[in-house]
């Protein structure tokens, strides 16, 4: 790659998108959308391997590679998991060696996305269900990703610690003194999650939130999926953010901690997969592309890794509220495209790490 | 006269060659790029950017508040323990000793981890336990590790043994001749201690504090685990961030020239300060010290040594198990809670677990046969001035102990991230990085065994014809088998927990164990954590006891003198 890759670059399109969160500049017709062909599965067997490079949590993500093997034996998964901000960089950093490793790209910051299509990196691949059922918001007009999972950053509380009528009902009752010292919260500079809600809030609510929940202590951890580890540890009472699958997940197993969909609405965080234009394993990657598009590989998503998803066969979760009845705040990637350096660097201002 | 062709002489350049690779490059471009802006025009912007910025300015005092306090409170533990384990009748003084020496095949980061469960104020262990007997409000902690106190503490943890072996082997050293004298001229046996010991030993406690002045200086896996939760950062976690998106290089290399300097500063003192041990034993030969008798002290002086040793080893292992076998690190485990699940987690769905597990066994083997194989080459051209410019080689295999693991991360990626040598991606730039690392010690160690070979076996060698690659291999290296042994083993424990350079080279194809736990920090994985930690350390254990057992029977069947 000559071309240093910048979240600058994307300014132009950022400053052309309005609409949704997904548009950018279309270049010419979609690539028809593709089936799962016995040729296909053929030539993927023949690469035998994939390296998938995601944020979702470690072990959904383990979870998701072994489903895939075990459907299609002879093709092995290599899961490498890391915070969509570090994935982010080390895709470049790699890019810029000459390395190519990853075939398939998840973040939870779509901001990501943009920036790889406009510098060229990815390859057009739409999926049949994708072209079939996924909802326009949801998939990238030129074919080169779509939405994989759909996540939220609620606040949470340890129920052990926190009686549900004095947990907090939304952003502004964390600033309150009786949360100081109890508050977790994760990385914009790690988490794709924590960047996408950042932008929202800071958008929303505007910086002196983060301003005054900068004063409250916060234990910081990096990973959006560790806040509700942590309330589950019982190490801290409350999380201002974190990613909400983990919640439900934990929640399930009967780990004391709740959930708050907060009153001024909830960072909606969408993430992305794409498939890298330079993919060593570009078949297998095609093939674990479509599969886990599929109606039952999103299922999965949603009844073991509690995600959720924009394929409208899936059926939601019955222990949790529906998506649609839940206040979220607006996704803007482009925006996050634009600010997230700026993001990064004010907020370390203010948390000092 | 024939004999056959003597490769001294290109052995010299290419040794010189790889040195050069290995230090001078990685060292020139840290310069050029502290020097450099991001166009790579030259500019002393960046350490103008360093010396004012708070978030570089806040950093490096916290690293010298660090820095000074670990190495205050390591002599603070080492002295007394060194000199009761020496110089006293203490009873299980050589178990303790042992255990001391053992503490230390713990990588530091997972110390952090494990008195992160410990001593988190909420979830340690230790302050549940804490309230369950006082009686303290759930809000309130007795401990907490995230706090610059704590870190302070931890660092100490598994550093104070590098001041206790050389206090102990000082005091072990130090002629008994001169408490004697001291004894008979009527002093106490307590003035004896004050006056002679105390002060023949200060020399060694001064070296101490600079090595672990060092070493709590350039360290990076505790502060990155105890500090950025707390809300701060030191020199060695901020020079890592500035590698996260968008990396600054720049910034990153002048960041980390006060390392460097800094070191190599601090190992002239030491060496000065060490250099003057030698007065204590002008001369002669000394008998052996005599034993202080504590009496009824000595069970007070017991209890002292299981205390100290209870924080790096007992408490954290005890942490360590309870996680591995619990499903929630912060609930103590019994027969009807313990799960197996972590261990399947680790071993049967954490797809990088096997990769990581190879790629350190090949990274810690490869890298100590190469550094012990080049140590030993080093210290044979200089132990025998066997070509001139031995010195240059002596200094250049001496030279990277003044380089902290970070810096040399950091040399590194910027010297083969392009052409004409791209290593980076590769395992190669790995080993460049490990044996660069572990090359002083296994070069000191190597070639303190040559001084016990006398050069007479070689020459006689020389003179019935051989080459001197052919008495090298002959003579010298099965009479060096043991050091050689030991100091492979050293390099493979070293290399196994190395984290500071691995966690800037490494790619997702090249990761290495403390990599990963390092990445399963980050996303909370506690039990994971706990398993490959506890899985790193018992290879390590392993390695060590057979390397013992190996050069143990070696030594004795030995023939010669």
């Amino acid at each position: 790659m000559t071309r240093k890759l910048t979240r600058r670059h994307v300014l132009a399109a950022s400053a052309a998108a309005t609409a949704g969160s997904f548009v950018t500049p279309v270049r010419g017709a979609p690539p028809e959308a593709q089936k799962i062909t016995p040729a296909l599965i053929e030539a993927a067997r023949k690469e035998g391997k994939l390296a998938w490079y995601t944020s979702v949590d470690l072990p959904v993500a383990e979870k998701i590679a072994k489903a895939f093997e075990a459907a299609y034996p002879g093709i092995a998964v290599k899961v490498e998991r890391s915070g969509a901000e570090r994935i982010f960089q080390r895709i470049g950093q790699e890019y810029q060696s000459k390395i190519y490793n990853c075939d398939v790209v998840n973040s939870s910051d779509a901001a990501h996305l943009i920036v790889w299509k406009r510098a060229s990196m990815l390859a057009p691949f739409v999926p049949e269900d994708v072209a079939q059922y996924f909802p326009a918001a949801h998939k990238d007009p030129d074919g080169m990703y779509a939405s994989w999972r759909i996540t939220l950053s609620p606040i949470a509380y340890n129920t052990k610690l926190v009686k549900p009528e004095d947990a907090p009902k939304g952003f502004i009752d964390l600033l309150d003194p009786k949360w100081m010292g109890k508050i977790v919260k994760a990385h914009p500079g790690y988490s794709g999650t924590i960047m996408t809600a950042t932008q929202q809030l800071s958008r929303d609510l505007g910086w002196e939130y983060f301003e005054k929940l900068a004063k409250q202590k916060v234990m910081q951890v990096q990973s959006a999926a560790d806040p509700p580890k942590k309330l589950a540890l019982g190490e801290r009472a409350v999380m201002a953010d974190g990613t909400e699958y983990v919640v439900t997940m934990l929640q399930a197993r009967g780990e004391p901690i709740a959930e708050v969909y907060a009153v001024e609405g909830t960072p909606l965080v969408t993430g992305p997969s794409a498939i890298m234009a330079r993919a060593a394993n570009p078949s297998a990657a095609r093939l674990f592309t479509a599969w886990s598009m599929s109606a039952p590989a999103q299922q999965m998503n949603v009844d073991v890794g509690a995600l959720r998803s924009a394929h409208p066969q899936v059926k939601d979760r019955a222990d949790r509220r529906k998506l649609g009845d839940i206040k979220t705040l607006r996704e803007d990637a482009a925006a996050v495209a634009d600010q997230a350096d700026a993001i990064k660097t004010r907020y370390t201002q203010l948390f000092k790490v | 006269m024939t004999r056959s062709l003597d490769l001294s002489r290109p052995i010299l350049l290419a040794v010189a060659a790889l040195l050069a690779v290995m230090i001078v490059l990685p060292v020139g471009w840290l310069v050029v790029y502290s020097l450099s802006d991001k166009e790579g025009a030259a500019t002393l912007g960046n350490f103008a950017t360093l010396f004012t910025d708070p978030t570089f300015v806040d950093p490096l005092i916290t690293t010298l508040i660090i820095a000074v306090s670990v190495s205050l409170l390591c002599c603070l533990i080492a002295a007394p323990l060194g000199w009761l384990v020496s110089r006293t009748d203490m009873p299980l003084r050589r178990s303790v000793r042992t255990l001391v020496m053992a503490s230390l095949v713990t990588p530091p980061f997972v110390g952090a981890i494990a008195w992160e469960m410990l001593a988190a104020p909420n979830s340690g262990l230790l302050n549940q336990l804490w309230r369950s007997i006082s009686g303290m409000p759930a809000d309130e902690a007795l401990l907490d590790i995230y706090s610059l106190q704590g870190l302070i503490f931890v660092i100490a943890c598994y550093t104070f043994p590098y001041v206790f072996i050389l206090v102990a082997n000082a005091l072990d050293r130090m002629p008994g001749e001169l408490e004697d004298a001291s004894s008979m001229l009527g002093a106490k046996t307590w003035d004896t201690a004050r006056r002679i010991t105390v002060p023949l030993a200060l020399p060694t406690l001064l070296a101490g504090a600079l090595v672990s002045f060092l070493q709590a200086m350039n360290l990076f896996g505790s502060p990155a685990i105890l500090a950025i939760p707390a809300g701060f950062h030191t020199l060695t976690t901020r020079i890592w961030s500035l590698f996260q998106f968008p990396p600054k290089p720049e910034l990153a290399a002048a960041a980390s020239l006060p390392l460097l300097v800094l070191t190599i500063l601090l190992l002239r003192a030491q060496a000065r300060a060490l250099g003057r041990r030698g007065y204590a034993v002008l001369g002669g030969k000394y008998g052996e010290p005599r034993l202080i008798r504590l009496g009824l002290l000595k069970w007070p002086a017991v209890a002292l040594a299981m205390i100290v040793l209870a924080m790096p080893l007992f408490l954290p292992y005890a942490a360590l198990f309870n996680s591995a076998f619990s499903r929630v690190a912060s609930r103590i485990v019994s027969f009807e809670t313990a799960t197996l699940h972590n261990f399947r987690f680790t071993f049967l769905e954490l797809s990088s677990t096997m990769p990581a597990l190879k790629n350190t066994f090949l990274l810690a083997s490869s890298s100590a046969t190469l550094g012990a194989l080049l140590a030993l080459l080093i210290a044979y051209i200089v132990a025998r001035k066997a070509v001139t410019g031995h010195k240059v080689l002596g200094f250049l295999a001496t030279a990277p102990l003044a380089i902290p693991g970070i810096v040399l991360g950091v040399g590194l990626f910027l010297a083969y991230t392009r052409p004409p040598l791209t290593l980076y991606g590769t395992l190669w730039i790995l080993l460049i990085a490990f044996v660069t690392i572990e090359l002083p010690v296994a070069y000191q160690q190597l070639s303190s065994a040559f001084h016990a070979v006398h050069p007479e076996l070689e020459e006689a060698g020389r003179m019935l014809g051989a080459s001197r690659l052919r008495t090298l291999a002959d003579i010298t290296a099965p009479l060096l088998r043991s050091a050689v042994i030991a100091t492979w083993c050293f390099v493979f424990v070293a290399v196994i927990r190395e984290l500071s350079a691995a966690v800037i080279l490494f790619t997702s194809d090249t990761k290495v164990l403390s990599v990963l736990i390092f990445d399963l920090k980050e996303s909370g994985d506690v039990g994971a954590i706990a398993v490959l930690s506890l899985t790193m350390v018992a290879i390590t254990t392993l390695v060590v006891a057979a390397a013992n057992r190996l050069s143990g029977t070696r030594l004795q069947a030995r023939p010669v003198s």
